[in-house]
């Protein structure tokens, strides 16, 4: 047995490096976008939020739904109870139980689910997925970059190379992004394929960023509220810290041959 | 009570006395509050105090959050996600329990091994590190069945893996498994009941924690030298001891403060760092995560769980002499629970009569070398089982075994210790010199 | 005792009663949210103000939601209704069991005038068309009956409460008229309750 673990141990260490690179299996690119509500200071770009929302409901929710997002709560993105509620009812019809039927969505109404096609709900989707890992398992990456959600989404939503290949009678496109390579939702975005009101460039890689920030509130809409409490919190117990210090050394002052001055 | 004399309480007005002679409480909290305390222990004696909070934190926001959760795998997600978005402050209180046991489980972790290195587990304080282990246990079933709730695919998949445990079990594993599960796999009633006893065993920890503190104050406080408090005379007692109010109550609070900055940092800023994101996708029977890891905390035992697999020499020649009875997954199962039962009978595997490792030149280093053995297997235990990991851990799950079922055996023969102080009051003196105040130990904590 | 030494105890006491002003002030700052989570979360909030579309609803009909889970009465009524009402008062506001209006649109001393207790009319409608109030008899809670009664309103079939066409007690065990909710039009099709 011993023998079997030091030749065991030797190679181990030799081929460490190589293995786990390899063990990392995937060659996948995400780029380290730089996101205005990302470090304890970010703040939600609420024009890009609109933007992301613009893009959800003009391409996404074709395919995606995002079931956990109550309307109502767009109005954190800047909008007024008027156009939230014009919003709703001009986008979605939801299934009113008491009904029996369809109804024009309203305010207290969630963003409908979209099974239609598969595809995934978007709801949770920018803390469902992490774009950062490693190096080897340490969890460095996620420490100094985030877990990067919102990285993966528009590394991905812009990562199409525009190869693709039939594979059991579906068809895949190559993206860098994806794990594996070979994803098999279409590109969805067009250079210019929506027309924002504020006269943003509508790029692939703009829409991709805006939808990915649009993701990450949906996601974690209490982001900037979380964050203020981590301050208020982190602010209020440093001084009760120094205050217990200053206690505590005073109170064992007697007792450990220094008199107090 | 405590073996160490000191003063205990007095009823003084009538008031006091009629609810002594009926209920004597006021005496056991002053008791108990004002119990010695060796002067000398030093930073690592907080971890108590911190895990205590963390059992109130994890009680205090669970109890809260079951007033919005909904424990039936239809809902369980949606309403987890309810608690985020709609309950007034409900995404603090869910991350706060949520981090809130992983600040437990860095507490306990390091509380276990100032035990180790200090021999905090040796006569007379066995009993009390028997019932630390139990509750150590204890959590672990807490932390696990509490991971499944929100119904998540690593919950899922997680509860599928850690029940399928017990399905290794030979002859009755099967039916074991089921009974766990109330049916063929996790499903509404494994749902159900892992939320009763979520909701149950922190009560029955903080039952085990009252004994546990009863146990020790019992014996008296091991500290850093190891040597135990004079208890010859109360004069003499109090020159080793201070009470613990105010003096370890300040002390611990201000230890607490600090940690609980770092814990809050967290919790604000980076909430979801030590969670897996596969827990924001509802949890699906069909589909299963690329890689099923375990929170952090259960890292160590479940690389020890994975390392003995049937290639291994020493699962082959169970397997052998029980004929076929011990397969590699029994194997890897009776590891797991076997790493730590080794620990909790170190007590008797340890032979040192030294009880402070600060006096063991050869122990210390074998003990450095478990820590970072702990963390190389932690490290494991979320690598994919292939090599290299697999023979590493094979390797660090081998050194866990040997620490204590062959090292510290044969250290307490061995050795040959360092001299240890006469008295507690030499080792505190010579760290911080001779107090004047000592002279009249009388002397108020607060004028 | 000297001067110093008397210093030197002031200063420590302050140290004492600061650090435990904070730590007293950092127990409130945890106990309020324990409280402050109880309270209606936002989906409830978002449900105690809704607009109902009443284009549907005929004259001579009425149309009962759910509102902060209780019915509310959205009664469109007929040029007969409105006038039998308003005839109604001349049974006398004072001489009924309840002579305030109860509508909260309204100062809380407005007597129970049928003007008193319908709705503003959108333009070009009947003044009196609508009548908005809560469905729950005021006696013990029991849903009301509507087109029922001896004053053709609603009659309660729990303890036998009569209401009358503007939704007043006229007989009966119930002590007050029915609640008006603040009601409002947002347009000339759809009421804000709440």
């Amino acid at each position: 047995m011993f023998k079997k673990l030091a030749i065991g141990a030797a190679f181990a260490m030799a081929f460490t490096p190589a293995a786990s690179f390899a063990a990392g299996a995937y060659d996948t690119h995400i780029e380290d976008f730089d996101f205005s509500f990302e470090g304890p200071f970010g703040t939600w770009d609420q024009n890009q939020l609109q933007r992301g929302l613009q893009v959800y409901t003009e391409v996404c929710a074709a395919c995606h739904g995002l079931r956990y997002v109550p309307l109502r709560d767009l109005e954190a993105l800047g909008y007024s109870e008027e156009e939230v509620i014009a919003y709703s009812a001009d986008n979605f019809e939801v299934f009113d139980p008491e009904l029996d039927d369809f109804r024009p969505a309203i305010p207290t109404d969630h963003f409908p689910a979209n099974d239609s096609l598969g595809a995934p709900d978007l709801s949770l989707m920018a803390k469902a997925r992490a774009g950062f890992h490693g190096p080897y398992g340490l969890g460095i990456n996620q420490l100094l970059k985030g877990m990067g959600g919102p990285e993966y989404i528009a590394s991905l939503l812009d990562g199409y190379t525009g190869e693709e290949k039939e594979e059991a009678g579906t068809i895949l496109y190559e993206n860098k992004a994806f794990p594996g390579g070979w994803i098999s939702m279409a590109p969805p975005l067009a250079e210019d394929q929506v027309e924002f009101a504020d006269g943003h460039p509508a790029t692939v890689e703009a829409m991709s960023e805006d939808i990915a920030a649009f993701l990450m509130w949906t996601a974690e809409p209490k982001m900037m509220e979380r964050k203020y409490s981590g301050f208020v919190g982190v602010i209020f117990l440093s001084v009760l810290s120094v205050l217990l210090y200053l206690v505590n050394k005073r109170l064992w002052a007697p007792h450990k041959g220094k008199k107090i001055s | 009570m405590s073996g160490i004399p000191h003063d205990h309480y007095e009823p003084k007005t009538n008031g006091e006395k009629w609810l002594h002679s009926r209920l004597p409480i006021v005496g056991l909290l002053y008791d108990t509050l004002m119990i010695p305390t060796p002067k000398n222990l030093n930073w690592m004696w907080i971890w108590g105090i911190v895990l205590t909070f963390c059992l109130a934190l994890q009680i205090i926001t669970g109890i809260v959050l079951v007033m919005h959760y909904t424990p039936h795998v239809d809902l369980a997600f949606a309403s987890v996600e309810h608690i985020m978005r709609n309950v007034n402050g409900g995404y603090m209180i869910r991350y706060l329990h949520q981090n809130g046991a992983s600040l437990f489980f860095v507490a306990v972790y390091i509380h276990i091994f100032r035990g180790l290195f200090y021999g905090s587990y040796k006569a007379p304080r066995e009993v009390t590190w028997i019932i630390g282990m139990l509750i150590y246990l204890m959590m672990m079933g807490t932390a696990f069945m509490g991971y499944v709730l929100p119904w998540g695919q690593m919950s899922f998949w997680g509860a599928t893996v850690i029940t399928g445990l017990f399905g290794a079990i030979p002859f009755v594993g099967e039916a074991i498994q089921t009974w766990l599960l109330g049916g063929p796999a996790v499903d509404n009633a494994t749902l159900n009941r892992f939320f009763s006893l979520h909701y149950l065993l922190p009560f029955i920890i903080a039952g085990l924690v009252i004994v546990h503190i009863w146990a020790f104050h019992t014996t008296g406080n091991n500290n850093p030298t190891g040597v135990e408090v004079r208890r010859t005379s109360k004069a003499e007692a109090e020159k080793d001891t201070l009470p613990f109010w105010p003096y370890f109550v300040i002390k611990d609070l201000f230890a607490l403060a600090v940690i609980l900055v770092v814990f809050w940092a967290i919790v604000g800023f980076m909430p979801n760092y030590l969670g897996h994101p596969d827990n924001y996708i509802e949890a699906n029977p069909l589909v299963t995560p690329a890689h099923i890891v375990p929170e952090w905390y259960f890292l160590p035992f479940y690389a020890i769980l994975r390392a003995f697999t049937s290639e291994v020499w020493v699962v082959q020649f169970a397997s052998f002499i029980t004929g076929g009875i011990i397969d590699a997954k029994f194997f890897g199962v009776l590891a797991m629970f076997g790493a730590i039962l080794a620990m909790a009978l170190a007590p008797w595997l340890d032979t040192s009569t030294v009880r402070s490792g600060k006096y063991r030149p050869m122990f210390k280093w074998w003990f450095y070398l478990l820590v970072i053995d702990f963390f190389a297997l932690m490290w494991l235990g979320a690598m994919p089982a292939e090599e290299p990991y697999a023979t590493f851990s094979l390797i660090a799950s081998a050194y866990w075994f040997a620490y204590f079922l062959v090292i510290l055996p044969i250290l307490g023969v061995i050795e040959k210790p360092l001299p240890q102080p006469e008295t507690i009051e030499e080792d505190f003196n010579a760290h911080y010199g001779k107090a004047d105040a000592d002279a009249t130990p009388a002397a108020a904590p607060a004028e | 005792m000297s001067h110093a030494e008397d210093n030197e105890g002031t200063r420590r006491d302050f140290l004492y009663y600061v650090a435990g002003g904070a730590g007293v002030v950092a127990t409130g700052a945890a106990v309020w949210p324990l409280i402050n989570q109880m309270n209606p979360s936002a989906d409830v909030q978002a449900l105690s103000s809704i607009r109902v579309d009443v284009s549907g609803v005929e004259q001579g009909t009425q149309l009962t939601v759910k509102w902060l889970g209780k019915p509310v009465f959205i009664r469109h009524r007929t040029e007969a209704e409105i006038q039998a009402a308003q005839e109604q008062d001349a049974d006398g506001v004072e001489a009924m069991p309840d002579p305030l209006a109860r509508n909260v649109n309204l100062p809380a001393d407005a007597p129970a005038t049928d003007a008193n207790r319908v709705m503003p009319s959108p333009e070009g409608e009947a003044p009196g068309a609508w009548l908005v109030q809560m469905g729950v008899c005021t006696h013990l809670g029991c849903v009301p009956l509507g087109d029922a009664g001896e004053f053709g309103g609603w009659f309660c079939p729990c303890h036998g409460s009569h209401y009358d066409l503007a939704g007043r007690i006229r007989k009966g065990p119930a002590p007050e008229n029915l609640p008006v909710p603040p009601a409002e039009w947002t347009d000339s099709t759809t009421i804000r309750l709440g």
